[in-house]
């Protein structure tokens, strides 16, 4: 019944389709495996949108775009330039998925002191020997604590889950496109 | 006739025994008030505030106002609603919650409220608290991440075990569930597995060991329809009773 | 804030540990050693559970702090859980389970101590004390933290040192102190003068002006009762009231102080002869009369001075109020502030029993049995709120209690009981002798009598003025001395803030009602930061009990120090609105309800003062993201452009 009303609605060819970013920062990329589990439906999805950024397109910048979606919460400098190239980009910027809404998985390193990590892991770990802590200036640095997006930038939309599942993303991205308020409701909402 | 006192409830007549207050009279009526440190067997506190309505135009935890003739109460109001979505956010933010590995995910009922509410984040600053897990009882195990200080099981113990396992410590955002030992290890108390200030903490504080993700997604409490729908089945129901 | 101050980074070319400075704090003593002191406490108390607080304090006396042990020592004695034991002790702020210096410093962080300098003063002491604001320092010799306002606003900066005051803050005093400490002097020996506490009553009339002697007031109202002495008595609420010509002197009193429409001074302002009259016919085994002298506004002083100076005419109306609602036993609840009013306090009621003004048969009248015990609190300004200080005389944590049920029906040990004000029980004393009529006669329709204020901040004489009820704000400013006021804030951080267009505006329950807090302000302060101050007090003094108070006021102080960062935006603004509307609406006491009033006030009338600092965007990140860098940078040796963030892309 939801793929008969979202037809009626792509055969409006006059409509531009909007461009939709996504990434992953610190994240796993589930969510993206999960946006992936809405399977056929992204044929009439493709109709209605196209991708900028995103590991489906393999652009690596983002441009002016109407929605960037976002997996993984900030746990690095580099995380941080990437959530602003989108925040700068995209008229409506998505939290997707429980790293990027609450921090998540890395988060829960957030009672640990860093120093002590960075210690334990490449200097004093019993497997390291002559180990020293990575200071490749390519290598983006640690935060001291792993934050959920909303606290770097002004997130509009959350869509919780570990991963959300493909139906939420549908309903959600579909609700959005179609210019509803996005809600998931029973069944679609859930934080783990 | 049926004389029997009632007072208003979102503009619907709900009967009352004196004595009651309005959450229990709403509950045994078959009306839902969110809640979350209210349990029918325990002295009603009123420290969440979920359960805020308008009470004659005041506002007022519908757990502890006692029920009054000639009173209006309102509750299923988007004033109310988002009020209590920002209580839940406040719990969200204040501890370390991270549902995906927690046991209680599914059977929480702090997590059942958010999806009822629509609480799609915490949206404020988390605080990410730094609280040990106690894993010293051999079959018990208590993480402190989640604690949302509802006393449950204070009052559990308190009440019904006739115990002082649990207790507050500390005040304002440093206030914490302790145990009755002064090693502070819950191994030292004499906390049973049977108790009930162990079965009833709502969300994944105190957990049995060797049991967890028994129940496979899908098939947990909340995952069969919202709290809404099922807070009253743990609800006293005189009405019903009376009828037998 | 704690870790920067680690000597190496705060001050440089010190090493981290002072010099020829052994550890010289003992031990905590071992079970065996503590138990004489404590049964001998624990006896002295009757080994009373409810007298929990009093003996923590005892033993936190004796023993530096509350060790596990001591605690599982008084659970024991006492019959209590040791989770009781613990959770009490580590509710109070005065009260500690965690080691302290054999001197413990606590400066004063009410928002006038700071503009007298306190925070320069502070870091002093630490800097030569090698301590860290808030621990320990590493030999265990003190502890530097701050705490609460302790009513020493008149003659701040002020510190307690092991719980005695110390005001009138200098640089110079300042390092006296640290010379003292450093040499080890024991408190007891300091000098007297740096002990010394001004009274500063700059304007009295009725009550800071009074004549009357010890007992006068019970004498004026037991002589009520001869003058209508043939009247049989119609009640027997209190057994002592069927003695004949006992009965109508209660109720005559109390009809007085309804006549006088006398109202409560703690601020609420409920109607004392109400409140009086619903407790004597409350039913109950037995009735109770709290003073409160919980004095935690910050901001008021004057129940210090009216307990340094006019300790009589407080046991008087406390004494008066007993026997009007047929109570006997009294409480005075003493704020830990005031703790070394205690001794003297005493003093003065064992000359009161020794004349007869406390005990069995007062002033020769059968039966008019009632006595006086003070309550020492620990540091909790939410026990000043009636139902959270009888949580605490009965040795629990002081969280308020839900009402209905009132205290006047069910109050200390759930039995009626009458909670009044220290400025209330004096008015009462004085309307004992001189008649409801001539109180009312003062002051406005609704505010009869006179209000004590507490003026500090930017005056010239700052101290105690007592106006009748409907003087000008206008008229006090220029009485005591202010120049260019921005601002006063009245009734302390729970009342408003007034800017200058309002200083027509007068001191009545009509218009502005108080407890007594006038803290003014001149036009070079940012009331931004008073507000941040405020914000600050309340994060700290919430008790945790409710959601949106323990979370939200947290939250608060979160957003204020983001705007004073420089990193607030109007999106702060918008949050700090939010949870000002989530504590109006859900919050349990009435600390949750007030505590956005000053942000909300000076939001109002001050809102310049934000907006300085607010960034034109609107958003900015919630933390600091270069400095969150800071820990990696360090561990990686790097400080190429890489590896830092600047605050804004």
């Amino acid at each position: 019944m939801r793929r008969a009303r979202w037809s009626a609605t792509v055969s409006d060819v006059a409509r531009r389709k909007l461009k939709v970013a996504t990434t992953s920062l610190a994240g796993c990329f589930g969510c993206h495996m999960s946006l992936l589990d809405i399977d056929e439906r992204l044929f009439p999805l493709l109709e209605r949108i196209e991708f900028d950024r995103s590991p489906l397109t393999d652009i690596k910048h983002c441009g002016p775009c109407d929605i960037g979606i976002i997996e993984g919460g900030i746990c690095n400098a580099e995380n941080v330039h990437v959530l602003r190239e989108f925040r700068a980009n995209c008229k409506i910027l998505v939290a997707m998925g429980a790293c990027a809404v609450t921090g998540g998985l890395p988060a829960q390193r957030n009672h640990l002191d860093l120093g002590l990590c960075l210690q334990e892991v490449y200097l004093t770990d019993p497997g390291v020997a002559h180990g020293m802590i990575p200071n490749d200036p390519e290598l983006p640095l640690p935060l001291d604590k792993v934050h959920p997006l909303h606290e770097v930038v002004k997130v509009d939309y959350f869509i919780p889950g570990c991963p959300p599942s493909g139906d939420a993303i549908w309903k959600f991205l579909t609700d959005l496109i179609e210019g509803r308020t996005p809600k998931l409701g029973h069944g679609l909402i859930h934080y783990d | 006739m049926n004389a029997r006192p009632s007072f208003l409830l979102d503009g619907d007549e709900v009967p009352f025994e004196p004595g009651q207050t309005v959450m229990q009279a709403a509950l045994a009526a078959g009306r839902y008030i969110p809640h979350l440190c209210y349990h029918p067997e325990f002295t009603p506190h009123g420290s969440c505030k979920l359960c805020t309505a308008r009470i004659n135009g005041r506002l007022m935890a519908a757990c502890t106002t006692p029920a009054e003739t000639a009173t209006e109460v309102a509750s299923e109001t988007e004033e109310l609603n988002d009020l209590r979505r920002t209580l839940v956010q406040m719990l969200f933010a204040e501890g370390n919650h991270f549902c995906p590995s927690c046991e209680k995910s599914g059977n929480c009922v702090l997590q059942a409220l958010g999806y009822d509410l629509g609480v799609m984040t915490a949206g404020f600053r988390h605080f990410f608290p730094d609280r040990p897990v106690d894993a010293t009882h051999p079959e018990i195990l208590l993480d402190f991440n989640r604690c949302i200080l509802c006393e449950l099981c204070v009052r559990a113990a308190r009440e019904v075990d006739g115990k002082h396992v649990f207790s507050l410590a500390g005040r304002g955002l440093g206030k914490h569930l302790i145990v009755n030992a002064e090693s502070g290890r819950l191994a030292d108390t004499d906390v049973k597995v049977t108790d009930k200030a162990v079965e009833v903490c709502p969300v994944g504080v105190i957990l049995r060991k060797r049991v967890g993700f028994a129940t496979p997604i899908g098939a947990r409490r909340y995952d069969k329809s919202p709290i809404s729908a099922q807070a009253l089945a743990d609800a006293p129901r005189p009405l019903e009773r009376n009828r037998e | 804030m704690a870790s920067l101050a680690r000597h190496g980074a705060l001050y440089p070319g010190r090493t981290s540990s002072p010099p020829g400075r052994s550890h010289i704090v003992t031990q905590p003593d071992t079970p065996d050693e503590l138990e004489p002191s404590v049964r001998r406490i624990i006896s002295r108390w009757g080994h009373d559970p409810g007298a929990l607080v009093q003996v923590l304090r005892e033993v936190q006396e004796e023993c530096g702090y509350l060790p596990g042990p001591a605690l599982t020592l008084v659970a024991r004695l006492l019959r209590i859980p040791f989770s009781r034991a613990k959770g009490v002790a580590s509710f109070y702020s005065f009260l500690s389970d965690e080691p302290l210096g054999a001197y413990r410093v606590l400066f004063s962080d009410n928002i006038t101590d700071r503009m007298a300098g306190s925070e320069p003063l502070l870091q002093a002491m630490c800097y030569r004390l090698w301590a860290e604001p808030g621990k320990v320092s590493a030999d265990g010799l003190v502890s530097v933290a701050r705490t609460s306002c302790t009513g020493m606003c008149d003659q701040g900066p002020a510190l307690l040192v092991n719980g005695r005051a110390i005001t009138s803050l200098t640089s110079e005093r300042v390092e006296r102190l640290c010379d003292l400490i450093l040499a080890r002097t024991p408190v007891a020996e300091w000098p007297a003068e740096f002990f010394a506490v001004h009274d500063n009553v700059r304007r009295a009339d009725i009550l800071l002006g009074h004549t009357q002697q010890p007992g006068d007031a019970i004498r004026a109202a037991l002589q009520r009762g001869a003058a209508g002495w043939s009247e049989h008595a119609a009640n027997e609420r209190s057994w002592r009231e069927a003695y004949v010509g006992a009965a109508q002197g209660p109720i005559a009193t109390l009809e007085e102080i309804k006549r006088s429409n006398l109202r409560g001074r703690g601020g609420a302002g409920f109607t004392t002869g109400i409140k009086w009259e619903a407790c004597r016919q409350a039913t109950g085994l037995t009735r109770y009369v709290v003073c409160n002298a919980d004095e935690g506004e910050p901001g008021t002083f004057k129940d210090r001075v009216l307990l340094t100076s006019h300790a009589d005419l407080v046991f008087d109306g406390m004494t008066v109020a007993a026997y009007a609602i047929g109570a006997s036993l009294g409480f005075l609840y003493l704020r830990g502030e005031y703790r070394y009013l205690l001794e003297p306090l005493e003093a003065t009621l064992q000359r009161r029993r020794a004349a007869n003004l406390l005990g069995n048969g007062i002033c020769g009248q059968p039966g008019f049995d009632f006595d006086i015990r003070i309550h020492v609190g620990a540091g909790s300004y939410v026990c000043g709120e009636e139902s959270a200080l009888i949580e605490s005389l009965e040795g629990k944590r002081g969280v308020p209690r839900n009402r209905p049920p009132y205290p006047v029906t069910n109050g200390y040990k759930q039995q009626p009981t009458i909670v009044n004000n220290v400025e209330t029980l004096c008015a009462a004393a004085l309307i004992a002798v001189r008649g409801g009529d001539w109180y009312r006669s003062l002051g406005t329709l609704k505010s009869s009598g006179t209000k004590i204020l507490s003026v500090a901040g930017d005056v010239a004489r700052p101290g105690l003025y007592e106006y009748p009820f409907g003087v000008t704000l206008r008229q006090v400013l220029e009485d005591c001395g202010a120049a260019d006021t921005q601002a006063i804030q009245i009734s302390g951080p729970s009342g408003v803030c007034v800017d200058a267009t309002e200083f027509g505006r007068r001191i009545a329950f009509e218009d502005l009602p108080t407890a007594g807090a006038f803290t003014v302000f001149d036009a070079s302060r940012d009331m931004f930061d008073v507000a941040r101050n405020y914000a600050q007090f309340f994060a700290h003094e919430s008790c945790g009990f409710c959601t949106p108070c323990r979370v939200g006021t947290s939250m608060l102080v979160a957003s204020m120090d983001k705007i004073h960062a420089g990193n607030g935006t109007q999106h702060d603004v918008g949050e700090i609105d939010r949870l000002n509307k989530v504590l109006l609406m859900s919050a349990h006491c009435g600390l949750g309800h007030t505590a956005c009033n000053p942000i909300l006030d000076t939001l109002k009338r001050f809102r310049p003062a934000y907006e300085r600092k607010l960034r034109s965007l609107d958003f900015a990140p919630a933390f600091d993201l270069d400095g969150a860098l800071h820990r990696a940078r360090k561990m990686t040796g790097r400080d190429d452009a890489d590896a830092h963030l600047e605050a804004q892309p």
